[in-house]
């Protein structure tokens, strides 16, 4: 249903949406019918002249039923959501699965900045490639980021992967997501972190196999050709 | 029960005196009470307009906006942080809790005063007083503190990353010196019920109401000590330097977060408790009916008051915490819908077999249930760890906490208002401008928030000043419904003047009533309106139990707790 208002570009998008809609149709259900009682009460019993309101403690079990019978029901749609609810969370926060890639992120106040490992596939290496605000990544392919902050709280998101985690000062957080569709898509900061808040876009690129290698490859050979120099 | 000692014991007396000592330096709880009212009203109208500044900014970015000028990203993030602040801190507390609490408790429970009239006093100075700091924070060098309402260090904890040299510890001032002024009222509040009991008022006579305020007050004392302590060091790291929150000296930006919903969520209940125990009074009077399920209700408050100790790691789902530690916060966010589903629903079972009457205050109370079941299910999106990820600070949270605390702080107030108005002043609301007032603002409150749940639903993010720099959450179509949420703002602003003229142009012009206009049970009704200092002619006795409405084989459809049988 969350498509409808944003595309789902990952695996973890499409669980999360999954679980909205378990969660939206319950739930919507049990409201409708509360309110349907509530409202069908309210015209029921307007004041008439000369009827006089029913005395109705509410105390005896016979009486009581009336409310704990749907605090039945609520407590087991209470239980299916929970069991919806940990058994997605597992898959996308708790279980990291082994990466096809592995990508720096590093919040500061008011950027971000990528560190992509390059052709060979490892990070630490000369063929990194840094860039600010805008992150490259494949389709289709499992990435796990570490995520840090230089300054104060940050918080990455992607709500196209459905994905938003904090990045806090001096802690390397883990955590991963697998592109599903290929596009253009915004990267925002989702916590408060100062007069530049608002001003933390960056720019998210999910791209073919080929199309990423191409821009990869330009990439490198300038990182190559800056470092050569620097040397 | 002997009569507790009080306020005339002490030697202070009950003659008309001059308008300092009336209504300035008073011990009188219900002078007391109104003046955290009146208090919260004004707070309330500033933090109203500081919400019209910001959504005029979303709605319309860097235009002009009328009565205030351009808005700044710097501007823009006090006025967020402040609103929050205010509503919470400054209106919902002192109108619900302090300023209901004030005023019922010794009229509902059959004493003529507050145990401690003096401490009585003291709370509402400091109160005042932190209210003025938080106001002065606003015109500091830098302007007002930015770092949201949940002033999260690092950011909230130096002048470095915060630009805030004198917004930051004054407004952290103020919300400390709010708790302490809440700490002594909580303490009076507690005591007095305990002791000062008219005789024959049972623990199962006390109208719910009260019930209420005295739970929300234990779980405001015993939550609020952490915070305090964390409010301290992050004074402390402010203006002294101290490293407690700072990860390159050790400390660690966590705590905070930890020790803050610690205190903020079982805040939520503090302010929610006793607005449902203001509908629980209400929808008696009007629908004629007994209070179905007593003990069920106050056994779910007490329950709800205890598990919202539980809860408060839902806040940080995504803020770094352990991922397994998650399950454990959403079973416990799930499971505190249990006893608050069932207390909203003893209410609409009380309603069944009433004799309804849709008069102002009995609107109020049930339009509070009815918003509170949307504010109520829409956060099973948000108690539940994985949708939250993608919900977590976005207009979506938003959406929802406003379809909570807009009932608790606006709707079971005006609820409130309007039902004891006549107690206060003596004097009755007008009806018509009444009703025109309550249909206003219940429209043009969910034109509001429903666009919002959608601006979430699509991704937006709370808190950004402006979104020009998302194409994908600044599409037209997001763009409208800010305006529609903006437009609906300024309606219902506006027809807050009717309420504001009906209820000063009652207060003088009225149609006068006695004691007991609505025909109702609880104890305050049986004094004058408005009750003289010390309240009751003749201390009142109590009989039976608070909501004896259509009992059979008796003329009446009520029976007043302190009529002999």
């Amino acid at each position: 249903m969350l498509e409808w208002l944003i595309p789902a570009a990952s695996t973890s998008a499409e669980e999360i949406d999954w679980l909205f809609t378990l969660i939206f149709y319950t739930v919507g259900f049990w409201f409708l019918v509360a309110q349907g009682i509530f409202f069908g009460f309210i015209l029921k019993f307007r004041r008439r002249p000369g009827v006089r309101s029913q005395y109705i403690a509410g105390e005896s079990t016979d009486e009581k039923r009336w409310i704990s019978w749907p605090h039945y029901v609520v407590i087991a749609c209470d239980v299916v959501l929970i069991a919806g609810a940990i058994a997605v969370w597992r898959d996308v926060k708790q279980i990291i699965p082994t990466p096809d890639e592995t990508i720096r992120v590093v919040a500061q106040q008011w950027a971000w900045t990528f560190v992509h490992p390059g052709p060979d596939h490892r990070l630490d290496t000369p063929d990194d490639v840094v860039t600010v605000n805008e992150l490259h990544v494949r389709n289709d392919a499992t990435y796990v980021f570490e995520l840090s902050s230089r300054d104060v709280v940050h918080s990455f998101s992607v709500p196209v992967f459905r994905l938003k985690q904090d990045a806090v000062p001096g802690r390397v957080i883990t955590g991963w997501f697998r592109p599903t569709r290929t596009g253009t898509f915004d990267i925002a900061c989702a916590e408060m972190c100062g007069i530049g808040h608002a001003l933390m876009p960056a720019v998210l690129h999910v791209e073919s196999a080929e199309a990423h290698a191409a821009w990869l490859g330009d990439r490198t050979t300038v990182a190559a050709a800056s470092s050569e120099s620097r040397s | 029960m002997s009569l507790p000692a009080t306020a005339h014991d002490v030697g202070l007396s009950h003659e008309a005196r001059s308008f300092w000592s009336r209504y300035v330096f008073s011990t009188d709880h219900k002078v007391i009470g109104l003046q955290y009212m009146f208090t919260g009203m004004v707070m309330a109208l500033i933090g109203g307009f500081m919400a019209y500044v910001f959504r005029m900014q979303l709605a319309f970015p860097d235009q002009v906006v009328p009565l205030y000028g351009l808005v700044t990203a710097r501007e823009y993030n006090a006025l967020v942080t402040n609103h929050g602040s205010i509503m919470i801190f400054w209106v919902a507390m002192p109108v619900l809790i302090a300023g209901l609490g004030n005023f019922l408790i010794p009229l509902m429970i059959g004493c003529d005063d507050m145990v401690f009239p003096r401490l009585n006093r003291l709370s509402y100075q400091i109160f005042f007083v932190s209210a003025v700091i938080l106001l002065l924070s606003l015109a500091a060098p830098g302007g007002g503190f930015g770092g949201a309402w949940t002033a999260y260090p690092p950011l909230s904890a130096s002048a470095q990353y915060n630009h805030t040299p004198w917004g930051a510890p004054l407004w952290l001032l103020a919300v400390a010196l709010e708790f302490v002024a809440f700490l002594l009222g909580g303490i009076n509040f507690t005591v007095t019920v305990m002791n000062a009991r008219a005789p024959g008022m049972t623990a199962m006579r006390i109208p719910i109401v009260v019930w209420m305020i005295v739970i929300a007050s234990l779980v405001f004392m015993a939550s609020v000590g952490p915070l305090v302590a964390g409010a301290v060091m992050l004074l402390l790291d402010q203006v002294v330097g101290t490293r407690f929150y700072d990860p390159k000296a050790g400390g660690d930006p966590l705590l905070w977060q930890h020790l803050f919903w610690f205190f903020g969520h079982p805040e939520v209940y503090v302010v929610l408790l006793p607005a449902t125990g203001v509908v629980a009074e209400i929808i008696t009077v009007f629908a004629r009916k007994k209070l179905f399920a007593y003990k069920t209700i106050l056994g779910t408050s007490i329950a709800t008051g205890i598990i919202s100790f539980f809860v408060w790691a839902h806040h940080q789902f995504v803020a770094g915490i352990d991922p397994r530690m998650a399950h454990l916060f959403t079973i416990t966010t799930l499971l505190i819908s249990i006893p608050l589903a069932e207390m909203m629903f003893a209410f609409i079972a009380t309603l069944y077999g009433g004799s309804i009457e849709l008069a102002t205050p009995m609107l109020w109370a049930l339009a509070f249930i009815a918003e509170f079941l949307i504010g109520g299910v829409t956060g099973i999106f948000l108690g539940a760890n994985a949708t939250d990820i993608y919900f977590h600070d976005t207009y979506f949270v938003v959406a929802h906490f406003h379809y909570t605390f807009f009932p608790i702080a606006i709707i079971a107030t005006f609820a409130a208002i309007t039902y004891w108005f006549p107690k206060m002043f003596g004097r009755r609301l007008n009806e018509t401008l009444g009703q025109w007032h309550f249909w206003g603002t219940i429209v043009s409150f969910n034109a509001i928030f429903i666009p919002l749940f959608l601006t979430g639903a699509a991704g937006q993010h709370r808190r950004i000043y402006s979104y020009e720099s998302f194409p994908q959450l600044s599409t037209p179509w997001l763009n409208q419904l800010a305006v529609l949420a903006t437009v609906a703002l300024i309606v219902l602003l506006i027809f807050q003047v009717i309420f504001l003229a009906n209820f000063f142009w009652s207060m003088r012009r009225g149609e006068p009533v006695g004691a007991n206009p609505w025909n109702a049970n609880t104890l305050e009704w049986s004094a004058p309106s408005p009750p003289p200092h010390g309240n009751f002619a003749t201390m009142p006795t109590v009989y039976r139990g608070p909501y004896e409405y259509g009992v059979p084989d008796r003329e009446l459809d009520y029976w007043p707790q302190h009529v002999p049988s």
